[in-house]
């Protein structure tokens, strides 16, 4: 199955009570797979082809505060089209899983992958669990329903994987049966919900200076629980299926000097790399980054404490900062560890272009330098890039 | 129907002691509308007056339940809501019968909630749209929408040394809903309470998407006195500058002929938003309102005729 079919699987098996939904490539086809459910009966979930993807995020906060379990999905500008509606969905405590299949934000306008859609809003409060392959994004899914409805948590979900690369290429996957997808989500009863007229609640109040501060800092409790709740329903889903899951994945990482950070669908590649350095002799290892929201800093931190020198993979840019997005979070994580690591940055693959197994051992061959001599000036490097600047 | 006795004696639904202005039309409407819908309603409302008024946490004046999200995506928000209900009676979750009502300002439908209305309506949700028609952006601080009638003064159209007020006139709202082929749009206004209770009842109970446009005027933004508030509502109606009417299934019908229909002047007069037009200079803008409001009542009687036959 592709990306798209997996995930639209996944979505057959958990038959959201409401899904709201506007086309963009390349998350059109998950919507395909997922109408003809509609169609043909299989699911009896209200799908509301919307308008817009403000409408698509708006129509799911509406479904979501109604007690439904509510989904859409989306990618790029969608995502930013929907921007506002994403951090209200946030604050009023939703669980809405949504996938998005990652692409690059215009302009120019470009439909391939790329990170710049779910990274720029990394700080939405939104929880984001990024897929390296199809197998991934089907299990992400099915797990996220059940982090985004842990009480200790209600947060929405993001579940991501890369545009093209995994939406639209085929491989194996591993699907639970339809009866172990209803155990495993179990039904959802809302704790408040605006259709119980006898109770009746209002949604969204205006919050002023007296109380807004103290709501947003209960959602930064919702966010310091979900690490722990993450692995617990990543410990669970093992039990059921063999595939167990955690924040982030250690790749060969235990006694690598030279360490290579990175999410979505390179890891794949990166592992192969990784794999035929380790025959040649060099010590390399790859830390995988699941969970970006909420990001495990302490743990990754402490992963990595045995690198000589780390390179981290941004599929995005982060205008005029010290580095891409990942960077800023694993320079954050390593400060004050007392570990002296060389760090480089290397921006990859925007827009689609390729990143190529060379590509990757540029990068581990560029850690072996700063593995000597320590953070070099230029930390800063684009990773096939053809001019000045690239690597 | 109920008549206002009935309604009056009614449960109140909209809580006294909201943070509206004396004399706010708007909130006149809501307890109107509330009134008629009774208790299982969810209502909903974009960003703007009536939001703000109601619901500064951790108050609420709401007895039934209410949703607030953002500025253009009340019909939006709703009809997820409606999904929901759909979706929760068909597998035996629910089973009352409920109400849905989303609201918006001028601002809200006219302009920035346009499409999220129009997408709502075509799909055909089984909801109620009403937009609180007050002719400004009255909580941003009275700035014209396309909903503000021509020569208006507001803050971004003041009337100035070389402009008088807002060059336009209104976008024909309503009219861009009926032609949504929609079972049910109507205009109304607080200052004939029977005429917008009926109206509301009747678009709640028939199936499918329904529109009204409710004009409620605004003391502040449109500057008279605030107890005069219901009579400007009913000489907008008077003056057929604002024609109170419904079209159901495709048929018009006016709900409220004057008898003598007044000049426009006279309902233009009363507020201070229009005054820079009673100069000498200015008084060809009054007479290019009062033709388009003749041609459009012509119009409307005309469609009806149409309709009616």
């Amino acid at each position: 199955m592709t990306g798209n079919d997996a995930t639209a699987e996944a979505m057959r098996q958990i038959a959201p009570d409401v899904v709201t939904c506007f086309p963009i490539t390349p998350q059109t086809e998950l919507m395909h797979k997922f109408a003809e459910h509609v169609a043909d009966g299989d699911v009896d979930t209200e799908l509301v082809l919307v308008e817009s993807e403000h409408s698509a995020m708006s129509a799911a906060v509406g479904a979501a505060a109604a007690g439904a379990r509510a989904m859409t999905a989306t990618a790029a500008n969608g995502l930013a089209l929907m921007w506002e509606i994403v951090y209200i969905a946030a604050s009023y405590r939703l669980p809405i899983v949504m996938p998005v299949v990652n692409r690059a934000l215009s302009g120019p306008i470009n439909i391939h992958c790329d990170h710049s859609d779910t990274m720029g809003c990394r700080d939405t409060g939104w929880i984001q669990l990024y897929s390296e392959n199809a197998q991934e994004a089907y299990d992400n899914t099915l797990q996220a329903l059940r982090i985004a409805e842990h009480p200790d948590v209600l947060l929405p979900v993001m579940v991501t994987f890369d545009g093209f690369i995994l939406s639209h290429t085929a491989e194996i996957l591993e699907g639970l049966e339809d009866a172990e997808v209803k155990d495993w989500i179990g039904t959802y009863e809302a704790k408040y919900s605006i259709l119980n007229t006898d109770d009746p609640v209002t949604i969204g109040p205006l919050d002023l200076q007296d109380y807004y501060f103290e709501h947003k800092r209960q959602q930064v409790e919702g966010m310091r629980h979900a690490p722990d709740v993450i692995r617990e329903i990543g410990r669970a889903y093992g039990e059921l299926c063999g595939r167990s899951y955690d924040l982030f994945e250690a790749y060969r990482l235990e006694d690598a000097e030279l360490a290579v950070v990175a999410l979505g669908s390179t890891c794949g590649t990166t592992k192969v790399v990784v794999d035929e350095l380790r025959e040649q002799g060099v010590k390399a290892g790859l830390l995988k980054i699941r969970s970006f929201r909420p990001f495990p800093e302490a743990e990754i931190a402490e992963a990595l404490g045995n690198a000589k020198a780390i390179g981290v993979l941004d599929r995005s840019i982060s205008f005029g900062a010290p580095g891409g997005p990942v960077h800023k979070e694993i320079k954050a994580a390593l400060y004050g560890t007392g570990h002296e690591i060389g760090i480089v940055n290397y921006i990859y693959g925007l827009g689609g272009r390729d990143m190529s197994m060379n590509d990757i051992k540029t990068a581990f061959a560029g850690l072996e330098k700063v593995a000597r001599e320590g953070t070099p000036d230029d930390n800063i490097r684009f990773l096939g890039l053809r001019g000045e600047g690239g690597v | 129907m109920p008549g206002l006795k009935q309604l009056a004696e009614r449960e109140e639904l909209m809580a006294g002691g909201h943070r509206a202005c004396a004399g706010c039309l708007p909130m006149t409407a809501m307890r109107q509308i509330l009134l008629t819908a009774g208790k299982d309603t969810v209502s909903g409302c974009s960003t703007g007056c009536v939001e703000v008024v109601t619901t500064i946490y951790p108050y609420t004046a709401w007895r039934n339940p209410f949703i607030h999200s953002a500025f253009e995506n009340s019909a939006a928000t709703m009809s997820g809501v409606e999904a929901a209900y759909r979706s929760l009676r068909r597998q035996g979750r629910i089973d009352k019968e409920i109400n849905f009502i989303a609201m918006g300002g001028d601002g809200g439908t006219y302009d920035i909630g346009l499409q999220a209305l129009s997408g709502a309506m075509e799909r055909g949700h089984n909801m109620l749209y009403i937009c609180y028609d007050n002719e400004a952006y009255m909580n941003t601080g009275i700035q014209r929408s396309s909903g503000t009638p021509k020569g208006t003064a507001t803050s971004t159209t003041p009337a100035g040394k070389i402009r008088q007020g807002k060059k336009e006139f209104p976008k024909p709202l309503t009219d861009i809903m009926i032609a949504h082929r929609i079972p049910y749009v109507a205009q109304a206004t607080p200052g004939y309470p029977k005429d917008l209770s009926d109206k509301v009842e009747k678009a709640l109970s028939i199936e499918g998407p329904a529109f009204m446009n409710i004009l409620t005027p605004c003391t502040r933004g449109w500057r008279y006195p605030m107890e005069e508030s219901m009579d400007i509502a009913r000489l907008a109606v008077d003056t057929c500058f604002w024609p109170i009417y419904e079209v159901e299934h495709g048929r018009f019908k006016v709900t409220r002929k004057p008898k003598d229909k007044r000049p426009v002047s006279e309902w233009l007069e009363r507020q201070g938003r229009f005054s820079h037009l009673f100069k000498d200079k200015n008084r060809h803008i009054i007479d290019e309102i009062q033709e388009d409001t003749d041609r459009n009542w012509e119009w409307l009687l005309k469609r009806e005729e149409l309709t009616q036959a």
